[in-house]
């Protein structure tokens, strides 16, 4: 059995990444869930959230904007509605979403809810997982 | 005969009108370098889910999904796919024709039409005939996001489930090459089952939350990425198009140029020997 998994993280907009990885913490719909070398097959949604890799000492980070997660044979398949790598996040723009977002969900009438809310955790999610990498 | 100054003019018109075309095959040959990175782009993530997709559906579970569902026709959906802007050779009388075809086509079996347009040049168009227009989708060429493409998508989807038609064709341009684009006309709806892949073995996934949830929300997925698809190659087509038609446009403005300054050049030298002669002859009369 090898003893790496291979990622893959692709989005309507282009292959985002594909690496040879040990590990990977992924944002499932019914809970994050952790893959190593040798996992059982296995398909589920994503819903909004921070994907980690760990790739010998380096941990990366991606932004994933819900999809599907597909693990056979030694692989994940990630597919996203979008997805960006840490350090290829625009801060300032997922600042001035959350901005006005706010100011949508604060508004109460004529404002699809839902929709409103989700951006704001996308806006969210995407400033938590930039400061991942610029920490450190 | 067109006097000297006639055919200078002309001449100058051309050459100024060979200039916006040059440029404007320019534009467009950049544009097709863009959309073409965008379908490439496209293309791994459309695979991968057509992939996801076949491992879990079984070519004979019909009623799994209203979508894959096939009804009794009755009303049937007709989409053309054109561009919001002209200069582009047949591209859009091409596909316009194949619309027309097929809607002829599905009324002299008896059917009821519908018809839905993306693009400025269908709807104006369609707004004009005897079949009802139902939406009309504008404004999206040059800026095509998987947004709008979920948006269409979402639209025909829900309306196939409410029964107001019981099937959907797209008619629109595929991208082959630069130089060649193929009118195309694919069923949307039903979403035809997918081939199975008999020699892959069916793993025993697991699956989270479950095997319906998962597919009920695939299959949506995977109806977006077939609009998003047919918007991009639409796209991709255009500029291509666009880019043939300005070439062609340039090489006929040179050409006239060339016919141009040759009769320009005759013309003048019809008017030095013209002048010639009169010297010649006032001085031959003067002699005697």
């Amino acid at each position: 059995m090898a003893d790496k998994l291979t990622l893959e993280v692709v989005t309507p907009y282009g292959s985002v990444l594909k690496e040879e990885v040990d590990e990977v913490v992924a944002p499932g719909s019914e809970g994050e869930f952790g893959v190593l070398p040798g996992h059982v097959p296995f398909v589920t949604t994503l819903k909004i959230g921070m994907l980690v890799y760990k790739q010998g000492g380096n941990t990366g980070y991606v932004f994933i904007n819900s999809g599907y997660a597909e693990v056979s044979d030694d692989r994940v398949l990630v597919l996203a509605d979008s997805a960006e790598r840490a350090e290829d996040i625009d801060v300032e723009r997922a600042k001035a979403a959350m901005q006005r977002a706010e100011e949508r969900l604060r508004q109460k009438e004529n404002v699809d809810f839902a929709r409103a809310q989700a951006a704001l955790q996308r806006a969210l999610t995407r400033i938590e997982v930039a400061q991942k990498v610029r920490q450190s | 005969m067109a006097t000297l100054r006639d055919i200078k003019r002309r001449i100058n018109s051309i050459k100024s009108t060979a200039k916006i075309t040059r440029a404007m095959k320019m534009v467009a040959a950049a544009k097709l370098r863009r959309a073409q990175e965008r379908m490439f782009a496209l293309r791994p993530y459309a695979d991968k889910i057509s992939d996801v997709l076949s491992s879990l559906v079984q070519p004979t579970e019909q009623d799994m999904h209203p979508l894959l569902k096939v009804r009794p026709r009755k009303t049937v959906e007709v989409l053309i796919l054109t561009s919001d802007k002209g200069l582009c050779g047949a591209f859009n009388t091409n596909v316009i024709k194949a619309g027309v075809n097929l809607i002829n086509r599905l009324k002299s079996e008896g059917l009821e039409v519908s018809v839905s347009t993306i693009g400025r040049k269908a709807r104006e168009y369609f707004k004009r005939r005897e079949v009802p227009l139902r939406e009309a989708w504008t404004g999206l060429s040059g800026k095509v996001t998987f947004t709008s493409a979920q948006e269409i998508a979402q639209n025909l989807m829900e309306n196939y489930i409410n029964e107001t038609f019981d099937e959907v064709y797209l008619v629109y341009n595929e991208f082959k090459t630069v130089v060649s684009q193929q009118v195309t006309e694919v069923r949307l709806l039903p979403i035809g089952t997918v081939e199975h892949d008999e020699s892959k073995e069916m793993k025993d996934f697991l699956f989270e939350p479950s095997e319906e949830e998962i597919f009920n929300r695939l299959l949506p997925k995977s109806m977006e990425i077939l609009v998003f698809r047919a918007l991009l190659e639409s796209q991709a087509s255009e500029e291509a198009a666009r880019m043939t038609a300005m070439e062609n446009a340039t090489n006929n403005a040179e050409d006239m140029i060339d016919r141009l300054t040759l009769e320009f050049n005759k013309a003048r030298q019809a008017s030095i020997t013209k002048e010639l002669m009169d010297i010649v002859g006032g001085a031959e009369a003067l002699k005697e």
